[in-house]
């Protein structure tokens, strides 16, 4: 079988089968075709302007590492003038965090971008350790999901940063539209395509990689040699996304663009506009300061669980209501420090319902 | 060793990452030596007449039974490597060599690199 050349340059032996289009290409203009499209999925949105300060969300995993060394590359290639940094969660999970930290480090070094790592132990005074043993493996990752989307806010607000890159590429996307639809999860599913999300008073978090196949993302950091972890985390895996994640592969295998069709799917699902009125208002935590839809946020009302022995008040409502019967939260239990948000709209709603709390101005 | 049991066997480099590796005693670079010709469906007796050239899918079941150390589910489905984990030969993406039936050279490099781990 003689080698196949590549369909772009028409000179180099062909390497990779694109799997979104079938395209037969040599590692260099992969390399160029790969790049190229984050950037223009990146100025089709305008996500950023110049000047903006940027915090890449940085696991250790092949998705961040690669998100990392593109969104460097394309900073000086095109010249978006962002300042980029990294920024780690550790979770406080043995044998798992801690190594894939490492390597996070690692990055630092390599990308010299500035690092800063906050811990679920600083902010809410857990480990996943500490919770898992606790409530077990079953619902850890509810606790883990909630905890970690509010320390990426607080830790991004430490940074100064207007907005958090992360690694969620085409296939995660598709995996969300996917359980959403399952779920029917209609609020989520008009959103979870989006790009970009942004409350009118948080930070910015966007999805540079939503168009990129994770095929190319390992075989980009495969050919570029980049220095990532890969081990599955030691508690139970999601279950659910386990499953839609078996499925999307299945669905790939037997139709490479049935990914970026699920994706064009849930981008064309519009919710009515009566549906959406009956989604509950963002408000502030009455505890934290940090955004919510109830008085408590869902970090808060996991946390009291946690510090009352009743881990599952924040998971059912059934377990809720029994915490309520037993009395309000006891004054000496821990609670998250409290959120002084960027934007300076909110702070005057946050004053007005909070009292005896630090100011906030 | 003879001479013609050299002839009949392919050496091969083997390499697991992505989280693969842990299937095989953590142990990411394998060298293994595999015969040349094997039987047409895998396991058969090996006989004369119903021949084939090694090729990868042969690879991937010589590996099951020889070198895999735990949880055939993650590495295995359907007579192939399960979806998710990508093959490289020499390199190259396999969907470009013909997949499982490529034909081994010696001294070929074949990588399974897993895509199912987070981050």
């Amino acid at each position: 079988m003689s080698p196949r050349t590549c369909a772009l340059c028409a000179t180099n032996k062909a390497m990779l089968k694109r799997p979104k289009t079938g395209q037969q290409i040599c590692r260099d203009c992969f390399f160029y075709v790969f790049e190229t499209e984050v950037h223009n999925t990146i100025t089709q949105s305008s996500l950023f302007k110049p000047g903006d300060r940027v915090a890449i969300g940085a696991s250790g995993g092949k998705d961040s590492t690669v998100l990392a060394y593109v969104m460097k590359t394309l900073n000086e290639r095109y010249q978006y003038g962002l300042d980029l940094f990294l920024l780690s969660i550790d979770e406080g999970i043995t044998g798992y965090r801690d190594d894939s930290l490492e390597t996070v480090k690692r990055n630092q070094q390599q990308y010299s971008m500035p690092l800063k790592i906050l811990s679920y132990d600083e902010l809410y005074g857990w480990t996943m350790d500490a919770i898992v043993a606790q409530v077990g493996k079953k619902n850890n990752c509810t606790f883990c999901g909630v905890f970690r989307r509010q320390a990426l806010d607080r830790g991004a607000t430490v940074l100064g940063v207007d907005h958090i890159v992360t690694g969620h590429n085409a296939d995660d996307i598709a995996e969300t539209v996917l359980m959403n639809i399952m779920r029917g999860d209609i609020a989520r599913l008009g959103r979870c395509t989006a790009i970009c999300t942004q409350g009118e008073d948080t930070i910015k978090r966007s999805k540079p990689f939503k168009y990129a196949y994770e095929k190319e993302i390992v075989m980009y950091a495969y050919f570029k040699k980049l220095d990532y972890f890969s081990t599955e985390c030691i508690y139970s895996p999601d279950a659910y996304r386990g499953h839609a994640r078996v499925f999307l592969k299945d669905l790939e295998a037997a139709r490479p663009s049935a990914i970026i069709d699920i994706i064009h799917s849930g981008e064309a699902f519009e919710v009515r506009e009566e549906v959406k009125a009956t989604q509950k208002v963002q408000q502030t935590c009455k505890r934290c300061g940090y955004m919510s839809s109830n008085d408590l946020c869902k970090a808060c009302t996991l946390l009291e669980g946690l510090e009352r022995g009743m881990a599952n008040s924040g998971i059912t409502d059934r377990a809720r209501k029994k915490l309520d019967a037993e009395g309000p939260a006891p004054e000496n239990i821990r609670t998250i420090p409290f959120y002084n948000p960027p934007s300076s709209t909110l702070v005057i709603a946050v004053e007005a319902t909070n009292d005896g709390k630090p100011s906030t101005s | 060793m003879s001479d013609s049991s050299e002839s009949a066997s392919v050496s091969l480099k083997i390499e697991f990452s992505g989280g693969l590796e842990l299937l095989f005693s953590n142990q990411r670079s394998h060298k293994l030596k595999i015969p040349a010709q094997v039987p047409k469906t895998y396991g058969d007796a090996a006989s004369d007449s119903d021949n084939k050239p090694a090729d990868i899918t042969f690879l991937i079941h010589y590996l099951r039974d020889n070198l895999l150390k735990e949880r055939v589910e993650l590495f295995m489905e359907n007579g192939t490597v399960r979806p998710g984990i990508l093959v490289l030969v020499n390199d190259t993406d396999w969907e470009l060599e013909g997949e499982g039936d490529y034909v081994l050279k010696d001294g070929d490099e074949v990588v399974f690199i897993s895509t199912l781990h987070g981050g």
